[in-house]
């Protein structure tokens, strides 16, 4: 095996990380705007989205401030939304080498998303944090920088512009659920009665009062536990 | 009318913790299997529970939402790149709403 010196790493995750990088750019377009909708200016949104670096996890706290809920729902909200970022995290800590330092450590965990978690496993052998820090360098801005134009950019747009990006990052969302989906019926079932319950919980009386956030919580907390005691998966199947 | 900044404070302190706790502290695998399974199963029903209905009710008709849904299954389905199903589900629901 080619030992890769840390410039060597650092220049491999810059590579790795540009098409991550534009397709972040066109979501967090959409995710601009559904922070513009929910009030937010474009610096607060580009504050926001580069401290977060989460699509599911930025839109579900945009829908939050959009409600004005109260603060421990934030709390909630983002813990609940973000909690697979655990289970990533606790799969990262495998793959670097025992003495990897906390710097290291708090720096490569501030980013970890749903694709550069997918990039980082895909090494061979034990991740060097610089892979990380090049994947990050280019991704990043290009999310936060998108975000911010969303919400710059909603308001030049014609309507139905904006109504078409509105969709893109339930595309995204979709991209990320459905592949998995198809290799799994137990996922299948899952993803199907979480749209089911989700509609349901939209349209029935007193129940469609809750908050969009208090539904994902709520769902999301019976549905994966449910699955869970149903059909427990075996351990290989969930360092994927 | 709550403070955004303490919203923001929020969610990147959560998101933060989240994802650095368990890289820092837990250097061991999780043992507990239905914790381990709790964990596997959410993401895919948050984001399920966060795209329908929402996806029918984001665009400027009910039915380039649910052709945006439609597409996006279908293209997701076939392994199709998260950039191309987000672009192609934004693509279905402009050209469908230029003629409704």
């Amino acid at each position: 095996m080619i030992i890769l010196s840390s410039k060597q790493w650092y220049k491999k995750g810059l590579h790795d990380g540009i098409p991550i990088a534009l397709g972040y750019f066109a979501v967090a377009f959409a995710l601009g705007i559904a922070a513009k909708r929910a009030g937010l200016t474009a610096i607060q949104t580009f504050l926001a989205t580069l401290l977060t670096n989460a699509s599911a996890g930025g839109y579900a706290g945009f829908l939050v401030i959009e409600e004005n809920e109260p603060y421990i729902n934030m709390a909630l909200t983002i813990f609940v939304v973000n909690i697979r970022y655990l289970l990533m995290s606790c799969a990262l800590s495998q793959k670097f080498s025992p003495k990897t330092s906390i710097g290291h450590r708090l720096l490569v965990g501030f980013d970890i998303t749903d694709e550069i978690f997918g990039i980082s496993m895909a090494v061979k052998g034990t991740l060097n944090p610089c892979y990380n820090y090049g994947a990050m360098t280019v991704s990043i801005p290009c999310w936060a920088t998108g975000a911010a134009l969303g919400v710059i950019m909603g308001d030049v747009l014609p309507a139905s512009i904006v109504s078409a990006l509105g969709v893109g990052l339930f595309g995204m969302f979709l991209a990320i659920i459905i592949p998995p989906a198809r290799k799994n019926k137990v996922i299948a079932g899952v993803i199907i009665t979480s749209f089911i319950l989700s509609f349901a919980f939209s349209k029935i009386p007193y129940l469609c009062t809750l908050s969009e956030g208090t539904r994902v919580i709520i769902l999301t907390v019976a549905i994966a536990l449910a699955a869970a005691i149903l059909f427990p998966v075996k351990e290989e199947e969930t360092d994927e | 009318m709550n403070n955004v900044y303490i919203y923001i404070g929020i969610m990147f302190l959560v998101t933060f913790l989240i994802r650095v706790i368990p890289l820092t502290l837990i250097r061991k695998k999780i043992k507990n299997v239905t914790l381990r399974s709790f964990l596997y199963y959410v993401p895919y029903v948050t984001l399920a529970v966060m795209t329908f209905p929402a996806i029918i009710e984001a665009t400027g008709s009910m039915w380039s939402g649910i052709a945006a849904l439609i597409m996006g299954v279908i293209l997701a389905y076939f392994n199709v790149s998260l950039l191309g199903v987000a672009v192609s589900c934004c693509a279905v629901v402009f050209v469908l709403e230029l003629f409704i």
